[in-house]
């Protein structure tokens, strides 16, 4: 069976590569799914996982339940656990054979290992790091005159591009939105040439559907064909070590209380005050990139472009100036508090509410108020 | 024994950016840095070189005045400096980019006991995608992440760091590791280094000197080689002002609190 990325038309189907880990899915691959759905459903085609590992058939099913048609499975002994190499070998093969249009990927550590080399070998776009995906034109020019600064007539002439000098219609081509230059621009890219068009997607940013068990029963699995030997596998996983502390949920979290480099002056009262107002609230303490440099928190608390996308109800930024980076990862949240000592922090350019003080007097305020607010009622 | 560090000037976005009216970004009124992620490639190289006495090459592919870079490298200690800059190679994406850097280290040569390393991401585009993809076009096997480089004989011992843990990956020479922050922290050029730094080699490649190479095509490369192309950028629209509260005392909060709750908040 010959392969051909250019011939566009031969390819067709939504695909999303479904990441377990010691044979549990990530959270990330019911979000893909469930965004990977509406792409499939815009585009009129059917919309397949793609599961690796060692006896995880069983996981399959349950795909489904968030929109998959379909499920690839690749078991197989030397897919137990991560390899670059195992898994790029199965996956392209895969994809050779099948053809899909789109390949999604979870922006995850495996997720951005994996995708650029699969992309470098079958020859095509892979955009990193997607926080919004459309195919379907009016979708996607909602979307810009929403999310955009840009003239009304210029997001109504985005039906074609220019591709090498000539006019591309591009209503079928993926979308793929992405923050750049640490989250100060956002570029849409388009892969016109070449097929799959490929992503890697920011986890936390797509919203997971319900889980329907009608469609998990409808769900149907497919053993492709592939061809795998030791000698495929440079790389030798010698252990996978979990992290002993429990890691902190930011992209669960419905209540984040976060905190900047203004708590320098009293680095473990700042974040005492932080937890208490956390815990109050029911919720859990992040931190700016700051305070992750600086190792008053654990990298796994940290918010923003180079830390993680948070939307939760209430996001409380106590000593944080807001900058871009920081704003990228949090500015979508529902609710958003700040407290700053200046007032011209840009932190309140984006704030719902601004109080301008000192974190160390209004923050126990601020949790003491609360506490008496949730009583009277 | 060589190591090969790849290498990128970016705009320094932790500081004031600039946009154009366009929604380009307005490099010529931005400091240019040696990418973070880039340095703790370099220290890692350095720090092989301090134990085995290895060569340290450093590579970029950039405008000429990215040659400045290459010098401030050589002056932490690497020995020689690649700049990879020519109008075709204008352009590319990280496929394309990947195609030609790849050039450039095979023009170099890889050896059995050679490592090739680049940062983790460059902070300009985050995309992580060149390193991953300059080892497919060099047929290398990669580890990305790594937090911790060990090396003996011909096995390199890596800890490639995952959201939730860490994987224990060995991997047999020549491969291609990026780098992250954890790695180690990044010397600062010595006087002696930065004297020493004007008088190490530093060679131009330009399309001529790779051209021959079979990854070099003009459909591959550049431009036009590019798989992805560029629908529209744009800035975020500022998020409709909200309300700051006054005073900073108990009332306030009290204030805060009870319109928090008012909306079901809270």
């Amino acid at each position: 069976m010959s392969f051909n990325n250019t011939d566009i038309a031969a390819f067709k189907d939504v695909w999303v590569f479904c990441e377990q880990r010691q044979g549990k899915l990530m959270p990330t691959d019911f979000e893909l799914i469930s965004e990977g759905r509406r792409l499939a459903d815009e585009l009129g085609v059917a919309l397949c996982g793609l599961l690796l590992g060692d006896g995880v058939e069983g996981l399959a099913k349950e795909l489904g339940g968030y929109g998959a048609d379909k499920v690839y499975v690749c078991d197989h002994p030397l897919l137990k656990n991560y390899t670059t190499d195992g898994y790029t070998a199965a996956i392209c093969q895969v994809i050779e054979a099948y053809k899909p249009e789109v390949m999604l990927f979870g922006a995850t550590n495996i997720g951005r290992d994996l995708g650029p080399r699969c992309a470098a070998r079958l020859h095509t776009g892979l955009c990193a790091d997607c926080t919004h995906l459309d195919v379907e034109m009016n979708n996607y020019k909602s979307f810009l005159k929403e999310a955009s600064t840009l003239a009304p007539e210029k997001i109504e002439g985005m039906d074609t591009a220019m591709v090498m000098g000539e006019k591309h219609d591009v209503s079928r081509d993926l979308k793929m939105t992405r923050p750049a230059f640490g989250g100060h621009l956002m570029a849409s890219i388009i892969c016109p040439r070449f097929r799959p068009a490929m992503a890697t997607v920011r986890p936390g940013v797509m919203k997971k559907a319900a889980f329907d068990q009608t469609k998990a029963d409808a769900c149907e699995v497919v053993k492709p064909a592939f061809e795998l030997s030791e000698d495929d596998l440079e790389t030798e996983v010698v252990e996978i070590v979990k992290a002993a502390k429990k890691l902190v949920d930011l992209i669960g979290a419905d209540f984040i209380v976060s905190v900047g480099r203004g708590i320098s002056k009293d680095v473990a009262g700042g974040i005492k005050l932080a937890e208490e107002l956390a815990a109050e609230l029911g919720g859990v303490v992040g931190g700016s990139r700051a305070t992750i440099d600086s190792g008053w928190l654990s990298a796994d608390h940290q918010v923003g472009q180079t830390g993680k996308t948070v939307h939760p109800k209430v996001y409380v930024a106590l000593g944080i100036s807001g900058a871009i980076q920081h704003k990228a990862g949090m500015q979508d949240s529902e609710c958003i508090i700040a407290v700053n000592k200046n007032d011209t922090a840009p932190i309140f350019e984006i704030a719902d509410y601004g109080i301008c003080g000192d974190l160390f007097k209004v923050a126990p305020l601020l949790t003491d108020a609360i506490r008496a607010a949730k009583a009277a009622r | 024994m060589k190591i090969i560090v790849c290498v990128k000037q970016v705009p320094d976005t932790s500081g004031k950016v600039a946009v154009n009216p366009d929604g380009t970004l307005d490099r010529a009124s931005m400091q240019t840095i040696t990418n973070p992620d880039d340095l703790n490639a370099v220290e890692a190289a350095l720090k092989l070189k301090d134990e085995t006495g290895c060569k340290v090459i450093v590579v970029t592919m950039g405008p000429p005045p990215a040659a400045g870079m290459l010098r401030e490298l050589m002056a932490r200690g690497a020995d020689e400096g690649i700049l990879v800059s020519a109008r075709e190679f204008g352009g590319s994406d990280t496929y394309a980019t990947s195609q030609i850097l790849a050039a450039a280290v095979n023009r170099i040569g890889v050896e059995s006991d050679d490592i090739v390393m680049c940062g983790r991401q460059a902070i300009d585009g985050d995309t992580a995608q060149v390193g991953p993809q300059i080892a497919e076009k060099l047929h290398l096997p990669q580890v990305t992440y790594a937090a911790d480089i060990q090396k003996t004989g011909d096995t390199v011992t890596v800890k490639r760091m995952l959201e939730d843990g860490y994987m224990t990956i060995k991997v047999k020479t020549p491969c291609l590791l990026t780098c992250i922050k954890e790695l180690n922290a990044p010397r600062y050029m010595s006087v002696g280094g930065i004297f020493e730094a004007y008088g190490k080699p530093l060679a131009t490649y330009d399309y001529e000197t790779l051209k021959d190479d079979p990854l070099i095509d003009p459909s591959t490369i550049g431009l036009k080689g590019s798989p992805t192309n560029i629908l529209t950028s744009f800035t975020p629209p500022l998020k409709g002002a909200g309300v700051m509260l006054e005073g900073a005392d108990k009332e306030t909060c009290e204030k805060l609190a009870g319109l928090l709750s008012a909306k079901h908040i809270i």
